[in-house]
């Protein structure tokens, strides 16, 4: 097996909850809780759950945006909590984040080219001169115009900016790019075309990304990988084929019942889970999906389930799976 | 699924590429110009600073000299707003008066600005310990009313004897000094606020340098703000200086200002048979400071439209 280029372990973040006039610490929000995952080069992995389960946070921990509690990042091998912050702006060019907003992303104040261009100025990446050149060249291939580099960001569309949003994250050739849901925020002609250009530049650009998103059709078009999370932990983690054909964890078999699919007629169960997401601060013991589990049995009240392989690659935390 | 066969359309938004792009300042400025009132309040203020730093070359009496013969008269065509005690010419004296106190205000607000927008940059930037010094410092000058401060160290200037030309500069100094702690709790709230935004987390992820962060970004961001306070800042200074000067602590006769003119006519006999002597500075202060508050307002409006009175 190859050297993974994103290694996982155990990666927590908690939140503290402070109170009072001293900012007395009396809680945690695990917002990450034990999550491990590993990323081959050239591979889409898709990061899937419902507001809240800390998708999100995970993709920001991973790029050192919000620090750890505890775990551990390896990118190319290289431990990115173990780097001085010097290090880390020097490896930062080489894993990029796309964030969701494309409208708060972009600094209103500088024009789009400058925007692009200055990590590049700024990294000492490229001779001055050449910049204007290698914006031009990344702007094409994010399916914008060279007449576009002088502009502001608001005189740009969501879905133009959002390609702002890319074309400034791959001026740098990153080789992990994280999106955090960069298309949830576009109407869904607009995601179409953004998650082709994804697409496209994986496949001219051999890209790798973690692709997070709450939107199990779209992460189906794009992901080779698919991972599960609920409430912090990661319920299943599988390749795509396996997932939609077999899921093995009722919290997957719920959301898959509940992708919209396009042919009125055809019949099917629909699984629906009661209740809400419960608070990341206290969360449920044993298992945390059994309060809205349907096949919950009084084993996963009390026991957690540990995270295992299925086989072939199909890791699964259930006890009934 | 039908989304491969969505065409990805190569230039978005390509039938209106002549368009000339414009920043959002220029856009302000453009609203800004709508503004009736405010243009009139700047149209006030560039007259005033034109009448006062280019109309004394028009005037045969600027070298100031005491004609007891032509004391106290009131105006006439040879002197338009009459003459003083000491025989001089009003008018000019209110225009060489106006030089020093729009320079005081000028002089002061850059000050001000300077190191209150510096130090609450750097307070809001880094935070933590740099911040509590800065800010504790601002809070304790805040508590502390300006003016009273200001008539201590303008009494205590007296005391010292320090040379009358000097005193000029020593009031802008410290009007300075005394209008910054406002401008850098401001200036810093608007840091705090803006490091969160996801721009600036844009900025972290691509690795860029803090200078840059500071000066590329966020100071583009605070700069509406800072010409608006900026703009309201010399109107408050040129208030605050003729108020030391009206009590004798801030610049002294010889040098003319408006507040010690007025000063110079604060007996009943002026006032009630001289009206030439105190109206004029008097009017000039007023129409000067109301003025730029209009126009200060107008550009808050259009720069800064979230912070109403």
């Amino acid at each position: 097996m190859p050297e993974a280029l994103l290694e996982v372990n155990h990666l927590k973040k908690y939140f503290p909850i402070q109170k009072g006039l001293l900012n007395r610490t009396v809680g945690h929000v695990k917002a990450v809780d034990d999550i491990s995952l590993t990323i081959q080069k050239g591979e889409t992995f898709g990061l899937v759950g419902e507001s809240g389960s800390g998708k999100s946070t995970v993709g920001k921990t991973i790029i050192r945006l919000t620090e750890k509690t505890d775990g551990e990042v390896k990118f190319k091998g290289i431990d990115l909590y173990g780097l001085s912050s010097d290090e880390l702006r020097k490896i930062r060019p080489s894993m990029q984040l796309i964030f969701q907003d494309p409208y708060s992303s972009l600094n209103p104040r500088i024009r789009v080219g400058d925007a692009i261009g200055e990590a590049l100025l700024d990294h000492g990446l490229v001779p001055k001169d050449e910049i204007r050149d290698r914006v031009l060249e990344v702007l094409q291939s994010c399916g914008l115009s060279s007449y576009h580099i002088d502009r502001f960001p608001h005189e740009f569309s969501g879905g133009q900016r959002q390609r702002i949003g890319i074309a400034r994250a791959l001026i740098l050739n990153p080789d992990l790019i994280i999106a955090d849901e960069p298309v949830s925020a576009l109407d869904v002609s607009i995601q179409a075309q953004i998650i082709n250009l994804f697409r496209k530049l994986q496949e001219t650009r051999g890209l790798t990304y973690l692709f997070i998103s709450h939107d199990l059709s779209v992460v189906e078009h794009l992901c080779t990988r698919i991972g599960v999370m609920y409430l912090g932990s990661m319920m299943e983690t599988a390749s795509r084929d396996e997932l939609f054909k077999n899921p093995l964890h009722p919290y997957t078999k719920a959301l898959l019942s509940a992708v919209p699919i396009p042919i009125p007629k055809l019949k099917r169960e629909r699984i629906v889970l009661n209740g809400d997401i419960p608070n990341p601060a206290d969360p449920p013991s044993g298992c945390k999906f059994h309060t809205r589990c349907p096949f919950a049995v009084a084993r996963c009240k009390e026991e957690v389930p540990e995270f295992r392989d299925a086989g072939g690659g199909h890791f699964v935390a259930c006890h009934l799976a | 699924m039908s989304l491969n066969s969505t065409p990805l359309p190569e230039a978005v938004g390509a039938k209106n590429a002549p368009a000339k792009s414009s920043s959002l300042f220029k856009q302000s400025m453009r609203r800004l110009m709508k503004n009736k009132l405010a243009v009139s309040g700047l149209v006030v203020v560039v007259i005033m600073f034109l009448a006062c730093f280019v109309g004394p070359f028009f005037s045969p009496y600027t070298d100031n000299k005491v004609n007891m013969a032509l004391m106290n008269k009131p105006p006439s065509l040879k002197h338009w707003l009459g003459t003083d005690a000491l025989g001089r010419d009003v008018l000019t004296r209110v225009l060489q008066a106006g030089r020093i106190s729009l320079t005081v205000g000028l002089a002061s607000m850059v000050l001000s600005v300077f190191i209150g927008s510096l130090l609450g940059a750097i307070a809001g930037y880094y935070r933590g310990i740099v911040d509590q010094i800065i800010m504790r410092i601002a809070d304790l000058l805040l508590t502390i009313p300006g003016l009273p401060l200001l008539f201590i160290f303008g009494a205590l200037l007296s005391d010292w004897k320090v040379p009358t030309e000097y005193r000029m500069y020593i009031v802008m100094l410290m009007l300075g000094l005394v209008n910054w702690p406002g401008l850098a709790r401001m200036v810093r709230g608007q840091m705090l606020s803006l490091r969160e935004r996801e721009f600036m987390q844009a900025a972290v992820v691509l690795g860029l340098r803090d200078r840059r962060k500071l000066f590329n970004h966020l100071l583009p961001n605070i700069i509406p703000l800072l010409i608006v306070i900026a703009t309201l800042n010399i109107g408050g200074s040129i208030l605050s200086e003729s108020a030391l000067s009206f009590f004798g602590l801030g610049v002294m006769a010889p040098t003319p200002t408006w507040g010690n003119m007025i000063d110079a006519a604060n007996n009943l006999i002026d006032f009630q048979e001289h009206p030439w002597l105190w109206v004029p500075p008097g009017f000039s202060i007023f129409a000067t400071v109301i003025a730029i508050n209009i126009f200060g307002d107008g550009l808050r409006d259009v720069l800064d439209p979230k912070q109403k009175r």
